[in-house]
């Protein structure tokens, strides 16, 4: 403590260079970044985040890991006789699930920002408007990916076997990606609008709650009765499992894989351009 | 395409409205290029609002606001191109290294990986900050961040640079830091907008200043005009016998010509002086008042513990403009 409190007198006192001019002298700007490239630098500051405070993958590896073994555990028995025939049914469910609901945390990590200087000069930088939130998402789909990687070597280990191979369980996440990228633009937008970090998860709960489990990730929708069906048949999480599924058992169903895409554009567009409102107008 | 001689900021009637407060009022502003210019005003009075205004950062409700004759509305991706903003709370990632803030920013404003390093690398050193290059800004002090934060604002040279109270909460060695650095960004040709609470701070910096107050500019003009509106200072005593106060008031009204305040403190007494004379010379013209009253005190044998001659306060300043104390507002 006392080493640390003498190495910072010393920073203070060292003197501001007298050559101070020489570092001013105006240098010629240098053409302002692609788009792209400047998602990218943001998306490296999240990650640069992720490497100061690693306790944050927390939540990306143990959580995915207590949702299969609860629920495998939980319910195999019950409906499908065992827990491994019903881990064939649940996995690319609960890989699903798992990722769905971590993207939350986009719209927390958006709202701790905005209180905070930094994001003001973000916002007066001449780049890309929406690269600082394209950033958080670029950085957020790692965790994903980790996240993904953890429930697939989990569901391994407890027995699943995917008869689309190791093609099939890639287009699987990568569909997922696709997917995540575009519903995270919904917690960017909570984001900069909610007023603190409790009611970004508050309402996110109130989203993800329903959206996952009124789906077909635990039970078969047939079981269910006619007006909740009606809701599962329209709930894009039923659709981007429904297409998991059919990739990672190797059957491919076009359809599926496509209504994805399409609601993953439609959620970019609608949910990306709310978001660049509020980041204007904040 | 750039006129030189448009001003780096011109506003007209700017108002910004929070709700039911008129943040800015109708401010209106003309900053000159190549200059410190201190906008000066209590908490509340708008600068803030002002600065983030002419940041792009804030969409003002009514009025113009042009920077080099760039609508901040309208043509506001231009005005990011030429300005930078050391914002009141340090503008930095805390989660990360000095470094990796200084190379973010870099990468940001289109410098390629090594020229970005090599610049923020240059910059911490100028700054004295390479011993902590390598350590979360969290673990900085108050003016290590502030010089960090004006390293992030001068990567790439700025026309023009907000500072908004860029020492509020530094200590007095790191205020002097800052100040420096202030002074050589200005000699290189920027132009700098500094937002304060400090009398002495606008004085030390800015050449011209804009006192404003509930959202308005209430005096504006050069250094020396502006202080000879509000009187040259203030003598502040402490006597040895609180019986003698009334007779010392007395003296010091008919010697100083002054307006003399009497304190809670029973020996304490403040005296205002007025304007001694015209610009430059009234620094001087208050010492020798000062010390002409000290002498008029001592023969009629008032013992004086303590003496001191203060500038005007920004209080003195307020209540000479505006008849009334500097009000705290609610939109700082």
């Amino acid at each position: 403590m006392t080493t640390a409190r003498a190495k910072d007198d010393e920073i203070e006192l060292a003197p501001v260079a007298e050559n101070l001019a020489s570092v001013l002298v105006a240098k010629e700007r240098p053409p302002r970044p692609s788009a792209l490239s400047a998602s990218i630098t943001f998306g490296w500051r999240a990650v640069l985040k992720i490497k100061h405070v690693p306790e944050q993958l927390f939540d990306v590896t143990a959580f995915p890991i207590m949702m299969t073994l609860m629920f495998t555990y939980l319910f195999g028995g019950a409906l499908a006789g065992s827990t491994t025939e019903y881990l064939q049914y649940l996995l690319p469910g609960i890989l699903v699930t798992s990722v769905v609901m971590i993207t939350m945390y986009t719209g927390v990590a958006v709202n701790t920002d905005i209180e905070k200087g930094v994001f003001d000069r973000f916002r007066s930088l001449p780049v890309w408007r929406p690269a600082a939130m394209v950033g958080y998402i670029l950085g957020d789909l790692l965790r994903y990916v980790l996240a993904s990687t953890t429930i697939m070597v989990i569901g391994l280990i407890l027995g699943y076997r995917p008869d689309g191979g190791i093609v099939g369980v890639l287009a699987a996440v990568g569909l997922l990606m696709v997917f995540s990228f575009a519903f995270s633009w919904v917690w960017t937008m909570f984001g900069l609008f909610m007023r603190s970090e409790k009611s970004v998860m508050g309402v996110s709960m109130l989203v993800l709650f329903p959206l996952t489990f009124l789906s077909n990730v635990f039970v078969n929708p047939k079981t269910m009765p006619g007006w909740l069906q009606s809701f599962v048949d329209v709930n894009p999480i039923t659709h981007l499992v429904a297409a998991c599924r059919s990739t990672m058992s190797g059957t491919w169903d076009g359809g599926e894989i496509l209504w994805v895409l399409v609601a993953s554009a439609v959620l970019t567009v609608v949910f990306g351009t709310l978001t660049m409102r509020l980041y204007n107008r904040k | 395409m750039d006129n030189h001689d448009e001003p780096a900021v011109e506003t007209a009637g700017l108002v910004k409205l929070f709700g039911e407060t008129r943040a800015l009022d109708g401010l209106d502003l003309t900053v000159p290029r190549g200059i410190v210019y201190g906008v000066l005003g209590p908490n509340g009075a708008g600068k803030t609002t002002a600065v983030r205004v002419l940041a792009t950062l804030l969409r003002p409700d009514g009025g113009e606001a042009l920077v080099f004759g760039k609508d901040v509305r309208r043509q506001a991706d231009e005005v990011r191109g030429r300005v930078s903003l050391t914002g009141q709370f340090a503008s930095v990632d805390e989660d990360l290294t000095g470094m990796e803030n200084l190379i973010l920013i870099g990468r940001l404003l289109g410098h390629r990986r090594h020229a970005a390093r090599d610049r923020a690398a240059e910059l911490l050193e100028a700054f004295g900050l390479t011993p902590a290059a390598d350590r979360q800004v969290k673990t900085y002090s108050g003016g290590m961040r502030r010089r960090l934060d004006i390293a992030a604002s001068i990567l790439s040279t700025p026309d023009l640079l907000f500072l908004d109270e860029p020492t509020t909460g530094l200590d007095p060695r790191s205020r002097n830091q800052v100040w420096d650095i202030v002074r050589a960004i200005v000699a290189q040709g920027t132009t700098v907008l500094l937002t304060t609470q400090y009398l002495d701070e606008a004085d030390q910096l800015a050449s011209r200043i804009a006192v404003i107050d509930n959202g308005k500019v209430i005096a504006e003009g050069t250094k020396g005009a502006l202080k000879a509106s509000v009187g040259v200072g203030a003598v502040h005593l402490r006597l040895r016998d609180a019986e003698q106060r009334a007779e010392a008031a007395e003296i010091l009204r008919s010697a100083l010509d002054a307006q003399v305040i009497l304190d809670h403190d029973p020996v304490a007494i403040t005296a205002r002086i007025a304007d001694g004379g015209g610009d430059g010379g009234t620094e001087r013209g208050a010492a020798e008042q000062a010390s002409r009253a000290l002498a008029e005190l001592g023969r009629s044998e008032i013992v004086v513990d303590t003496f001191s001659l203060g500038q005007p306060s920004l209080d003195e300043v307020f209540l000479a403009l505006t008849d009334r104390p500097a009000t705290e507002g609610s939109a700082a």
